[in-house]
């Protein structure tokens, strides 16, 4: 399950996040971004080292997922 | 423009690196065709620009055209505020990158090679497990086309690279995300590269406050993905200009990684090299990467074209050797500066400054505050020595 989330509307595409990457989990054009669902661990090596915060891993969605496990 | 089906290089990207690479390449005489994602060479402009004539010179003539900013003098500002100026023996510049790129792609158009932007590039040919070819879209449209050697200068992703096998992504620790501005109502001198440092402003690292003429500067700073864990380059950014440039006013504002890490265990595989940011070429120490990637371009390129030439395009460990001993070993040197300078406590730069302010003014120099800085570190001091050495 995907827990690494891209805000909206935020993100200038600059590729710092691709070059930490050690899935290669992340689609990068000039104006799009995208993270393979498949692929991506959850790691977060992206979400640490994006400028701008365009990336945030979400907690919430992690417990949720947990409760569903249970 | 017609694209044909076969070319004997492709270069993916066209920044500084890909450039020189595609011209010194099409220099040997063989066909060249550069595949740039952006609609425009040049833009957007990721960097903070300032080079060395000594880093550019031996590439493209510096000409006013694409320098905003002549430098001559550089001002560090330690975390107390203390403030050292030290004039510079070597020339600096502040480019224009917008239309230094193109004056770089145009070396490469006049050499022989093909370019075309909005291609971008998804994916690798291969035969058995010599790279071949690349897949790219453009303007709606897919294509293929063969090639005997790629050359990946597609920049800090580094993605075309990891196609082929070869391991690109590299530490957090040793990636900067970057946020830089360039601004307006920045009253500072025309000839100074300011360089702000402590753990308030821009820990592990510098902010840069870059002249690019009439009151005009690009401001930024890096943080590695260690600190922006806690703390984005975005925020660190934004408080230094509210408290030091309120009257500040933006033209563009970008985000862009640094690789600060010495150069990839290995830039080449069957059929195809690495070069620039792609390759991490950046000198790790200043974050620079235009030098270095022209440089890694230029061996490149030669190494690639006289490999189609000669018949052996999987071989091309050639260019390794060659960059390794141009300047890859420095940069691992370089990077254990970096990592003894960047471990430095506020205190410890304060301390320093002042030290150093006690220094006259015409006997100051980079070199010599850099051994001032390791002189508590001997083993440090030793490997900086290296460096001067090597020059």
């Amino acid at each position: 399950m995907l827990l690494i989330e891209i805000l909206p509307n935020k993100c200038d595409f600059c590729g710092t996040c691709v070059g930490v990457c050690p899935e290669d989990a992340i689609e990068l054009t000039d104006s799009t971004i995208n993270i393979v669902e498949e692929v991506c661990t959850n790691c977060s090596k992206c979400v640490w080292v994006c400028p701008i915060d365009v990336l945030v891993f979400n907690k919430e969605k992690m417990k949720d997922n947990k409760n569903e496990d249970k | 423009m017609k694209i044909n089906n076969y070319y004997d290089v492709v270069v993916v990207g066209a920044g500084p690196a890909g450039s020189t690479a595609a011209r010194y390449a099409a220099d040997k005489g063989v066909s060249v065709l550069v595949l740039e994602k952006d609609r425009e060479i040049g833009v957007p402009v990721r960097c903070g620009e300032a080079v060395s004539f000594e880093g550019i010179s031996e590439f493209i003539e510096p000409d006013a055209e694409f320098i905003s900013a002549h430098i001559n003098k550089f001002l560090l500002v330690a975390p107390n505020e203390t403030e050292v100026t030290i004039d510079f023996e070597q020339k600096f510049y502040v480019l224009n990158r917008v239309l230094f790129d193109k004056a770089v792609a145009e070396k490469a158009m006049k050499a022989g090679a093909s370019f075309i932007t909005n291609a971008y590039v998804h994916g690798l040919i291969f035969d058995d497990d010599k790279v071949s070819g690349v897949k790219f879209s453009y303007y709606g449209e897919e294509f293929s086309v063969k090639c005997k050697v790629v050359i990946a200068a597609d920049g800090v992703e580094s993605r075309v690279g990891r196609w082929a096998g070869l391991t690109t992504h590299i530490d957090i620790r040793e990636m900067e995300g970057a946020y830089q501005i360039f601004a307006g109502n920045i009253t500072v001198p025309d000839d100074t590269l300011i360089f702000y440092f402590g753990e308030k402003v821009a820990p592990e690292g510098y902010l840069w406050v870059f002249p690019k003429g009439n009151d005009k500067a690009n401001i930024g700073l890096g943080v590695s993905g260690e600190i922006g864990k806690t703390k984005s380059a975005y925020k660190f950014l934004n408080e230094f200009i509210e408290r030091k440039y309120p009257k500040a006013s933006i033209f563009s504002a970008v985000s862009g990684g640094v690789p600060c890490s010495p150069s990839l265990k290995k830039i080449f595989a069957p059929g195809i090299i690495l070069v620039g940011d792609a390759a991490r070429q950046v000198n790790p120490l200043s974050g620079g990467g235009i030098a270095g990637g022209m440089m890694g371009g230029c061996i490149g390129g030669e190494v690639v074209g006289e490999a189609v030439l000669e018949g052996h395009p999987e071989n091309l460990r050639e260019y390794q050797l060659r960059w390794d001993n141009r300047l890859g070993k420095k940069h691992i040197i370089f990077n254990k500066v970096k990592n003894g300078i960047y471990d430095f406590s506020d205190e410890q730069f304060n301390k320093l400054a002042k030290s150093f302010s006690s220094v006259p003014y015409e006997k100051r120099t980079l070199g010599k505050l850099i051994k001032r800085a390791l002189m508590n570190q001997p083993s440090l001091l030793i490997e900086a020595a290296k460096i001067f050495m090597m020059d």
